[in-house]
C-alpha cells in the first residue's frame, strides 16, 4: 500500500478535546513494499503516528492518503472496508486472556470473513494450518492450543506479530514489537517479521526503541516531540543525528552506534517451508 | 503458492492440528440438551399457546385495555394514598427488623468474644452464636410472601401482616450481613477496648461501630429499597399497599387501573432506586 | 470610663472550643436523620396496624396451633410424591427462566452499551429503558399479569421469572461490558470488523467469568422467587403452598416448607461448587 501524509497532525487518542496536538505538521511518503523504521524518545508521538496512519485517528490538520484515497473522505462502508486492507499491532499484545491462542491469531481473518464463516470458526476453528505456520515463524507452533493468559509476556507479544501474518493486510503497523523480548528472541523475531512482510509485498512501518535493530531497516525516520527529525535512508544515519533526537533522553539510546551491516543473527532455521499464508 | 486448507474435524494431517477441546465441548453440549429435554417438559414449555387465537384475543382484550390508563384525579389520589401505605410498609418493616437484627447481630458476632481473645472460643459462646446464626438462617430462607400468608391467617388482611413479614425476612437478612461486615473489618481496636476491660457493648460503640458504620448504613439504605418492593408484592396475599389494589384491579379486569398502578409503582421504584444511590454515595 | 473588651489569647492550637452542636441547620446530614425518623414515625403512625390483634390472646391461640402442627410435617407417601414434583417443577422453573433469562440480557446487553468512547450507541437509551422497565416490576407481578394470557401452570411462572431477570442481567451484562479492558476490541475494530464479531472474537471471552457468576447468583435468587410465584398460580411448590395454606393442612403445609428451604440450600451448595469450578 502506499502511503502519504502531507501536513498531518493528529491529537493522542486519549488526550482531551482541547490538548496540543502530539503529531506537528508531518510529511511522509511511503512506497508500497517499503519497510520504515520510526524512532524517537519517548513523547515523540510515534504510536500517535501508528494510530493516524491506521485510521484509528481522525487527523486534526493535514490529508492522509492511502493508495491516493483520502479514507476519511470516504463513506462508512467503504472505509471500514479499507481497514480490512490495514493491520495494527499496538504495543499491549490485544489479546483477550482467556482466549485461546488459535483462535486470537484467526481473528486477524476477520474482516475478510463471512457473519457464517466466522460463526463457523467460533464452534470449531477454521483455518489452523495458516495458524500454525503464522506461529511457527515465531517458534510458537507449540503454543497452538494454549490459552493466552498460560503464556509469557514475550511469547503473547510474538503472537501478537503472528496476527500479521494471517491478516492479509497490505500495510503493517507494529508499534514496539520487541519490547519484551530477549535480544536473541527479538533478533529472530524482527527477521521473521520482515521477511513475511517482503513475501507478502505488504508495506510494513514499525516504531522501535532499539535503535540498532532500527537501523537495519532500509529506511529510518526520526521523531521527536511530535516533529521529523530526520528521514533518511539508514546508512546515513549516523551517530551525531542520534544523539541530537535523544538529546536529554540518552539513557533511551540502547545502542552506542550504528552498525549498517550487523550480520543477521538468529535467523530461524528454516524446518518450516516459506509457505504463503498471506494471499 | 498457497496450499492451506480449510481445517475440518475430519481429514488433518497430524493430530496436532486438531481442536483438543472439541470432545468435551460436544460433550458438555450434549449434556446440557440431555438436561434440557425433561425441563421443558416439567414447565410446560408451550411458548405457542401464547398465540393460539383464543388466548391472543383474551390478551389482546387485556393489552387494550391498558390503554388509556385510568387518570382521573379521584383514582390518582387513591394510588398516590396506597403508594404511601406501601413505604410505610416498607418503612415500618425496616424499623422493626433493625430491632430484631441488631441485638441478634450482637449475639452473634465473634468480634466480641471475650472467650476467643487469648485462643479459641470457649464451648459455650460458641454454642450460642452459632445457634443465633441457625436462627438468622431460618429468618432468611423462608420466603417473606410465606411468612405474610401465615400472618394474613392470624391477624387478618390489612398492613399488619406485611410490616410483620419483612420485619422478620429482613432481620434475618440485615442479621447475616451485619454480622459479616462487622467481622470483616480489623477488630484491633475492639479487641484491644475488650482486653483493656472494656464491656461489649462499650467495644461496639467505641470501636465496631465507628469503623463500620458507613457500610452499615449503606446496606440498611439498599435494603429498604428491596423492602419496598416487597411490600408492593406482598400485597398480592392481601398486605395492604399497591400490590393489593393492582391484585384487586386485575381480577376485576379494569386494564386501565391496572396500567396506572403499574406507571406509578415503576416511578416510585426508580424514584427509591435514585434516593438510595444519592443517600449511599453521600455516605460512602 | 467603660472597661476596655479582653479577648481570651488566640491559642496555637485552640484547645478550648466547644464540641459541635448536636443538631446544626447547615449540616445535610442532621437534616437526613431527621427526615428519617419523621418518615418512620409517619408510618407507624398511617398504618392501622392491629398490635392488639396480633398480641391478643386469640392471635397467640392461633399462632399456637400453627406451630403445633407446623412442627408435624406430612409423610403421606402419596403426597410426598407430589411434593417431589412440584419441587423438580420449581427447579425446572428457575432453571429454564434463568436461561431464557441469559440468552434474551446477553442479545439487549449489546445494544443497551457503549462499547468504545466514540460509540454513538443510539439504541443505548431505549433499551436501557426497556430493561429498567423489564427489572422494575417484580416477578410475581408478572407472574399475575402472564397468567391472563398463559393460564395458571408453571410457563406463566417461568415467562415471568424469564422477563424480570432478562431485566436484571441484561443490565448487569452491560455493565460488565462497558467495564471491559478496551485493548483487544480496539485492535479488532481498527481492522474494520463489525460489532458483533468485535464483541464475539475479542469481550465476551474477556467477560464470561463475570457473566458466569452474575447468572449463578441469579439462579440462587431465582429459585426462591420460583417457590413463591405459585401462590399467585405459577406452578410448582408454591401453588401447592397456597391450596394447602387456604384450606388449613398445617402439616402439609409444614412439609411443603421444609421442602423449600432444602431446594434453597441445595442450589446454594450447587451454585457455589459451580463458582469454585469455573474458577480454576
Amino acid at each position: 500500500m502506499r502511503i502519504s501524509i502531507a501536513g498531518l497532525a493528529a491529537r493522542h487518542h486519549a488526550a482531551a478535546a482541547g490538548a496540543p496536538a502530539a503529531l506537528k505538521p508531518l510529511t511522509i511518503t511511503v512506497a508500497p513494499g517499503e519497510q520504515v523504521a520510526v524512532i524517537g524518545p519517548s513523547g515523540a508521538g510515534k504510536t500517535t503516528l501508528l494510530h493516524a496512519l491506521a485510521c484509528a485517528l481522525r487527523p486534526v490538520a493535514g490529508t492522509l492518503e492511502l493508495n491516493g484515497i483520502d479514507p476519511w473522505k470516504l463513506s462508512v462502508a467503504r472505509l471500514q472496508k479499507l481497514r480490512g486492507q490495514l493491520f495494527l499491532a499496538p504495543q499491549t499484545p490485544p489479546l483477550p486472556p482467556r482466549q485461546r491462542v488459535i483462535t486470537s491469531v484467526l481473528a486477524a481473518r476477520l474482516p475478510r470473513q463471512s457473519l457464517a464463516a466466522s460463526l463457523r470458526s467460533l464452534v470449531y476453528p477454521t483455518h489452523i494450518n495458516e495458524a500454525e505456520a503464522a506461529l511457527a515463524r515465531f517458534d510458537l507452533a507449540n503454543k497452538l492450543w494454549d490459552r493466552v493468559d498460560r503464556l509469557s509476556g514475550g511469547e503473547r507479544q510474538r503472537v501478537g506479530l503472528a496476527r500479521a501474518l494471517v491478516s492479509s493486510a497490505s500495510l503493517w503497523l507494529v508499534d514496539e514489537p520487541l519490547s519484551s523480548l530477549d535480544p536473541s528472541r527479538a533478533a529472530q523475531a524482527i527477521e521473521s517479521l520482515t521477511q513475511s512482510a517482503r513475501e507478502c509485498g505488504a508495506t510494513l512501518i514499525t516504531t522501535l526503541h532499539q535503535v540498532d535493530v532500527a537501523t537495519r531497516f532500509a529506511r529510518v525516520i526520526g521523531l521527536r516531540d511530535g516533529e521529523l527529525h530526520f528521514d533518511l535512508p539508514s546508512r546515513e544515519v549516523t551517530r551525531e543525528r542520534l544523539t541530537a533526537l535523544y538529546a536529554q533522553h540518552e539513557h533511551e539510546l540502547l545502542a552506542v552506534a550504528p552498525v549498517p551491516d550487523a550480520p543477521d543473527n538468529g535467523a530461524p532455521d528454516d524446518k518450516t517451508p516459506a509457505a504463503m499464508y498471506c494471499r | 503458492m498457497n496450499t492451506t486448507i480449510s481445517a475440518g474435524p475430519a481429514g488433518l494431517a497430524s493430530p496436532h492440528l486438531r481442536d483438543p477441546a472439541w470432545v468435551s465441548r460436544v460433550f458438555w453440549t450434549s449434556v446440557a440438551l440431555v438436561l434440557l429435554a425433561p425441563m421443558l417438559v416439567l414447565t410446560e414449555f408451550k411458548p405457542w399457546t401464547l398465540f393460539e387465537p383464543a388466548t391472543l384475543k383474551s390478551t389482546k382484550r387485556f393489552l387494550a385495555d391498558f390503554f388509556p390508563p385510568k387518570i382521573d384525579m379521584e383514582f390518582l389520589l387513591l394510588v398516590a394514598r396506597e403508594c404511601w401505605r406501601t413505604v410505610a410498609i416498607a418503612t415500618a418493616g425496616m424499623a422493626l427488623a433493625l430491632l430484631i437484627a441488631i441485638p441478634l447481630t450482637l449475639l452473634s458476632t465473634s468480634a466480641l468474644s471475650i472467650s476467643a481473645l487469648p485462643g479459641r472460643m470457649h464451648a459455650i459462646p460458641l454454642i450460642i452464636r452459632q445457634a443465633v446464626r441457625w436462627l438468622l438462617i431460618m429468618l432468611r430462607s423462608v420466603p417473606e410472601l410465606v411468612w405474610a400468608l401465615v400472618f394474613v391467617r392470624v391477624v387478618g388482611l390489612g398492613p399488619t401482616a406485611g410490616v410483620l413479614a419483612i420485619a422478620l425476612t429482613y432481620g434475618g437478612m440485615l442479621g447475616k450481613v451485619y454480622g459479616e461486615i462487622l467481622e470483616s473489618d480489623e477488630s484491633h481496636a475492639t479487641n484491644t477496648l475488650l482486653r483493656n476491660g472494656a464491656g461489649r457493648l462499650q467495644a461496639f460503640f467505641y470501636g465496631l461501630l465507628p469503623q463500620s458504620s458507613a457500610e452499615l448504613t449503606s446496606y440498611t439504605v439498599y435494603r429498604w429499597e428491596c423492602a419496598i418492593r416487597s411490600s408492593a408484592v406482598l400485597g398480592f396475599v392481601g398486605a395492604g399497599g399497591l400490590g393489593q389494589q393492582m391484585d384487586n384491579s386485575m381480577k376485576m379486569f379494569q386494564g386501565g387501573e391496572v396500567a396506572t398502578m403499574l406507571i406509578v409503582f415503576m416511578l416510585l421504584v426508580g424514584l427509591a432506586d435514585y434516593a438510595s444511590s444519592r443517600l449511599r454515595r453521600a455516605l460512602a | 470610663m467603660s472597661m476596655p473588651v479582653i479577648k481570651p489569647p488566640a491559642a496555637a492550637n485552640e484547645t478550648y472550643r466547644l464540641p459541635p452542636k448536636l443538631f446544626s441547620s447547615r449540616c445535610a446530614m442532621c437534616w437526613f436523620l431527621l427526615g428519617l425518623v419523621a418518615l418512620t414515625f409517619a408510618s407507624f403512625w398511617t398504618l392501622d396496624l392491629q398490635w392488639a390483634k396480633f398480641l391478643s390472646a386469640d392471635a397467640a391461640r392461633k399462632m399456637g396451633k400453627f406451630l403445633a402442627e407446623l412442627l408435624s410435617p406430612s409423610v403421606n407417601a402419596a403426597f410426598l410424591q407430589k411434593l417431589l414434583v412440584a419441587s423438580l417443577e420449581t427447579i425446572a422453573m428457575s432453571a429454564l427462566g434463568t436461561l431464557l433469562a441469559v440468552i434474551a440480557g446477553l442479545a439487549l446487553a449489546l445494544p443497551a452499551s457503549r462499547t468504545h468512547a466514540d460509540d454513538k450507541a443510539y439504541w443505548r437509551m431505549p433499551t436501557r429503558l426497556i430493561l429498567n422497565g423489564l427489572r422494575s416490576i417484580p416477578e410475581l407481578v408478572w407472574a399475575a399479569l402472564l397468567i391472563i394470557s398463559a393460564g395458571l401452570g408453571p410457563l406463566a411462572g417461568t415467562l415471568a421469572l424469564g422477563l424480570h431477570t432478562t431485566g436484571v442481567l441484561g443490565r448487569l451484562f452491560a455493565e460488565a461490558i462497558e467495564n471491559a479492558p478496551p485493548g483487544p476490541a480496539y485492535a479488532l475494530r481498527v481492522q474494520g470488523v463489525p460489532a458483533g464479531r468485535v464483541f464475539l472474537y475479542s469481550t465476551l471471552v474477556q467477560i464470561l467469568p463475570r457473566l458466569l457468576s452474575y447468572t449463578l447468583y441469579r439462579w440462587e435468587n431465582n429459585i426462591r422467587a420460583a417457590a413463591v410465584l405459585g401462590v399467585v398460580g405459577g406452578g410448582g411448590l408454591g401453588q401447592m403452598l397456597a391450596f394447602h395454606m387456604g384450606l388449613f393442612h398445617m402439616s402439609e403445609t409444614s412439609s411443603i416448607l421444609i421442602a423449600m428451604i432444602l431446594l434453597v440450600a441445595l442450589v446454594d451448595i450447587l451454585s457455589y461448587v459451580s463458582r469454585r469450578v469455573l474458577q480454576r
